[in-house]
């Protein structure tokens, strides 16, 4: 019925550029490509900023759609009392069969929900449209039982996970904030804060059930899109300063914190953290930005960091440098400032704080970092003295803890890759390939690994800007004094980069590492100071 | 008539090539003519001459005390570019017999930290060789296995003097420089530790097992090119467990410190026509194998010479005995040994005997290699100091030698009161001649 209405109301303008912005949203269930982002060209891009006027335009014709429900797929054909979510708008029923085709062009323009992935707990639901006029303030005004469903479906995604209370903590806390889930269908909104009608304009449920690139407008740098989509990819933390679009479809700069939030036994993650933090307009650069607590000390002697979230801060301001500005020319690109960072990771370490609270409850450890003390093993401080004199590329990465993370990386390799040492410890080495890395060679190098033998390969890798080089990599076992494996050592060595060697070949001079890693590893563990002692 | 004391003993296998009856052939990758059944000795001097002129070589700086210039080679050049990279290189190419890693290894709690590890596989060998333990020297037996017969792949590069400022490595040699007899390092294939290599000096001379002045100059400066303090030289004589008679010397990489290294020492004070070369002589306090310390010295050459006429000594009066470098060379320790005549006369006890280990210089320094499994559960201070203690001489057997040595180095015990005060055992870095007039007691200063 709705369809119907507002397919007659809406011009044949608004028509296609809701279809490419069902396009748009028309995606896979979570993959690793497009969780905040979305690939398409500016055309989409064009579309959303559209579709978000018409959002606005359009009076009391929009729907909410709450998160999905991400069925299994035996019972797809089970929900005839549900139709798929619906963005403002525009709402369409469709059967849910007409879904498992990702042919867009036959496809209403509207944005559909795919194929469901795993069983969870969610309902779909279809919620009578919202009279704008008669609530200004944007907060549904719905029948009560379809509130309390939705209420059942909101927290049901953070309830699986954690205890029932959780969501009234995180109401505790200030500032603007999403939870995502990046295991539903469309990776949607299941958690906003309540400081998010404030900052953006939309009521905290016009965003659930959403994914939450519905911020981005069309003058989003798109290289802040694609390093976000790369973080969620690669499931590590990631800071940017970004411009978002209110509801009302007016800009603003935000600095965006994205961090993921594993299950601390076996790594998954269960969510994505999404802080805003408002960057004010006079923010020009600060040299020095204001010095940032404790929180920032994240010490390179150190395998891995305590206390505070990861956070990739170095690319906060110069993400912007020579984007090219669409549409807003009169906005200078903002600089997040130290004390706005400060303020995203109070924010999310709070958060986390808060999840951990309640998860525990659940029997459930969550973490900010993959590596936390039930993770990486603390290397000692004289193992990282021995590594730190190793002038090669390398990292050690860990084969007996879930997904084998590294432990340690070099100076070198740091360089080579562009990646803080924060953004990769506890991550598996999988960020470095890229679309041209030959997925026979990486075979390769897992099977050299199950059978704990070293290998020497060639294949193409990716730096963090995306840039490739061609690695000459060795991969070894390293034993400790036991006689076990017990880290794996990457050496790496770009080809293209002209060194001397004093007279060996490059090959031989990487063996250096692997060399000086063996001695160190074996004498230390020797003596028993491999790992620092357990706390 | 002289009785022979031997004793059998199942010899360590430093190569790939050391088999017995092997008859000819130097080794693959040869030209060929000489690996012929029957060939000559000259055939294969000829080959293994080719060969040796084609390796790798490193020429170390005349003067180690000089600091490196800057566009030199970076000071772990040698131990970390060159012989780690060339041993793991020889790791993929699989010329070991097993991987030394996969060995459990530890440090046994107590004062001294001995380290045992746990090697199974380098008891290889079944047959076992009859060495005569009652002379020190013997002649160089071509028939025996030596190592002008090992695989060229087994050897890394050649150590030369560069006879200049700063040390050089030239991935080709000139063949031009083969006037000069090589000496090689190469690797060790039944390792003790990561990096265990041989150095041989003068590998084509051919020489017996015995120290003489210039090979040992060459160890020390291997050991000062190194430039580290957990990169060790050892030398044990016939007698003493060397398993080859064919000079070579011994180094491994083990980056926990030695118990001889931290025992404590006393100095034995000289007299004063004596510290013309500045050596300076302590004994060994503490420790379970009686022991000599020479360190200092005005060059390097200085203390070479000093140790050296103390070995000659020994090898001409038939005492077997093991050697340690350490601390770059700049200390060196001198074990005199007698395990071996005890085991032919029967005076070992049985349990000692059962875990067969053949206390080299290695085992002495307190790295001891275990080859059963108990032994190495159960290893501990008290059981490595009992082991090590039947391997050392007597007290009054040890001074006599040592008065000996004395003599032969040409040094002089000093009239005054043996000196009571403890030296530390962290040799300092600089070796500064000392003030050469009489110092009263008490008053030795230590730079």
């Amino acid at each position: 019925m709705w369809a119907r209405l507002e397919a007659e109301e809406e011009t044949t303008a608004k028509k296609k550029d809701a279809r490419a912005r069902g396009k748009a949203e028309m995606q896979p269930a979570y993959t690793d490509d497009d969780e905040y982002t979305k690939d398409d060209s500016s055309e989409g891009a064009q579309a959303q900023h559209v579709a978000g006027l018409a959002e606005q335009n359009a009076s009391g014709r929009w729907q909410t759609g709450i998160v999905g429900l991400s069925r299994t797929r035996s019972a797809i054909g089970d929900n005839t009392k549900h139709a798929e979510p619906t963005r403002e708008s525009s709402s369409l029923q469709l059967p849910n069969t007409a879904r498992t085709t990702h042919d867009f062009t036959t496809l209403p323009p509207l944005p559909l929900h795919p194929r469901a992935a795993h069983a969870d707990l969610f309902l779909l639901l279809l919620r009578p449209p919202i009279d704008h006029a008669t609530d200004p303030a944007g907060e549904m005004e719905t029948s009560a039982a379809a509130a309390a469903e939705e209420e059942r479906g909101l927290a049901a995604s953070l309830t699986a996970r954690y205890s029932d209370w959780v969501a009234e903590e995180l109401d505790e806390l200030g500032g603007s904030f999403l939870l995502t889930d990046p295991a539903m269908p469309g990776h949607p909104i299941v958690y906003a804060s309540r400081g998010l009608p404030a900052l953006t304009g939309y009521p905290r449920r016009a965003v659930l059930g959403r994914n939450a690139r519905l911020f981005q407008g069309a003058a989003t740098d798109r290289a802040a899109v694609a390093g976000l989509r790369e973080a969620v990819r690669a499931q590590r933390a990631h800071q940017v300063a970004i411009l978002n679009y209110r509801r009302d479809g007016s800009p603003h700069w935000v600095l965006l914190h994205v961090a993921p939030v594993f299950h601390a036994a076996d790594g998954r993650v269960l969510h994505f953290l999404a802080v805003q933090v408002p960057i004010a307009a006079a923010a020009a650069t600060r040299g020095a930005a204001c010095r940032g607590p404790a929180l920032f000390a994240a010490c390179r002697e150190e395998a891995r960091v305590e206390e505070e979230l990861p956070c990739a801060a170095t690319h906060a301001g110069e993400v912007f440098v020579d984007i090219d500005k669409r549409g807003l020319e009169a906005e200078e690109p903002r600089v997040a400032r130290g004390c706005d960072k400060e303020k995203a990771l109070s924010t999310a370490s709070s958060i986390f704080s808060a999840l951990n609270r309640y998860s525990k409850l659940t029997g459930l450890v969550v973490c900010g970092k993959r590596c936390d003390s039930v993770g990486i093993p603390a290397l000692s401080s004289s193992l990282n003295l021995s590594l730190g004199r190793i002038k090669q590329s390398f990292v050690l990465t860990d084969r007996h803890l879930p997904d084998m993370p590294i432990v340690y990386a070099s100076d070198a390799f740091l360089s080579l890759t562009g990646y803080s040492r924060e953004e990769i410890l506890g991550c598996n080495c999988r960020f470095l390939s890229g679309p041209d890395t030959s997925v026979d060679v990486l075979e390769e190098i897992s099977r050299h690994i199950c059978c704990e033998q070293a290998c020497t390969v060639r294949l193409l890798n990716y730096r963090k800007d995306g840039s490739t080089f061609r690695d000459l990599l060795q991969v070894s076992p390293i034993r400790n004094a036991s006689g076990k494996v017990a880290f794996h050592v990457w050496v790496h060595l770009d080809e293209s980069a002209k060194c001397d060697f004093n007279g060996l070949t490059p090959e031989i001079w990487q063996l250096g590492a692997v060399g000086a890693v063996r001695v160190a590893v074996r004498s230390l563990s020797a003596s028993g100071s491999l790992l620092r002692p357990a706390q | 008539m002289e009785v022979k004391l031997t004793i059998k003993r199942v010899p360590t296998v430093l190569s790939n090539y050391q088999e017995e009856g092997r008859a000819g052939g130097c080794g693959r990758n040869c030209l060929g003519d000489c690996c012929l059944p029957g060939a000559n000795p000259i055939q294969h001097f000829i080959c293994l001459s080719l060969a040796a002129s084609k390796l790798p070589l490193y020429a170390f700086k005349a003067n180690p005390k000089k600091p490196a210039q800057e566009d030199g080679l970076p000071t772990d050049f040698f131990l970390n570019s060159l012989l780690l990279t060339q041993w793991e290189d020889r790791v993929a190419r699989g010329l070991f017999r097993y991987d030394v890693t996969a060995c459990e290894t530890k440090v046994i709690p107590g004062e001294l930290g001995f380290v045992a590890q746990l090697n199974e596989g380098r008891h290889l060998k079944k047959r076992p060789t009859e060495f005569r333990v009652d002379c020190v020297l013997h002649p160089f037996d071509s028939a025996k296995f030596n190592f002008t017969k090992v695989g060229q792949e087994e050897v890394l590069f050649r150590f030369e003097n560069g006879g200049g400022d700063d040390s050089y490595f030239l991935a080709n040699a000139p063949s031009t420089e083969s006037d000069h007899v090589p000496n090689v390092v190469a690797i060790n294939v039944s390792p003790i530790e990561y990096g265990h290599v041989l150095l041989i000096p003068r590998v084509l001379d051919r020489l017996p097992q015995r120290i003489d002045h210039e090979s040992f100059v060459l160890a020390l400066h291997m050991a000062a090119e190194a430039a580290s303090p957990y990169f060790r030289l050892g030398y044990n004589s016939l007698g003493a467990f060397a398993t080859i008679n064919h000079l070579h010397f011994q180094a491994y990489y083990l980056s926990v410190p030695f118990p001889v290294e931290k025992a404590p020492t006393k100095k034995i004070p000289l007299a004063k026509s004596a510290l013309k070369s500045g050596v300076k002589v302590s004994k060994l306090r503490n420790f379970p194998v009686r022991g000599l310390v020479f360190e200092r010295g005005n060059t390097l050459k200085d203390l070479a010479d000093v140790v050296t006429n103390a070995c000659i000594w020994l090898q001409d009066n038939n005492v077997p005995f093991n050697v340690l470098i350490s601390d770059s060379g700049r200390r060196i320790f001198l074990f005199p040994q007698c395990y071996a005549e005890k085991q032919a006369l029967g005076e070992v006890s049985q349990d000692l005997l059962d875990t067969q280990v053949n206390p080299a210089v290695w085992e002495i320094s307190g790295h001891i290699v275990l080859k059963r499994r108990m032994d190495f559960e159960e290893a501990s201070e008290v059981s490595a100091w009992r082991l090590l203690a039947e391997v050392s001489l007597s007290e009054e057997r040890f001074e006599e030698v040592k008065d000996c040595i004395f003599q032969a180095t040409g040094l002089t015990e000093s009239d005054e009161e043996e000196e009571t005060t403890e030296e530390s055992p962290c040799a300092s870095s600089s070796s500064v001649p000392l003030a050469s007039s009489h110092i009263p007691e008490g008053c030795l200063v230590r730079q």
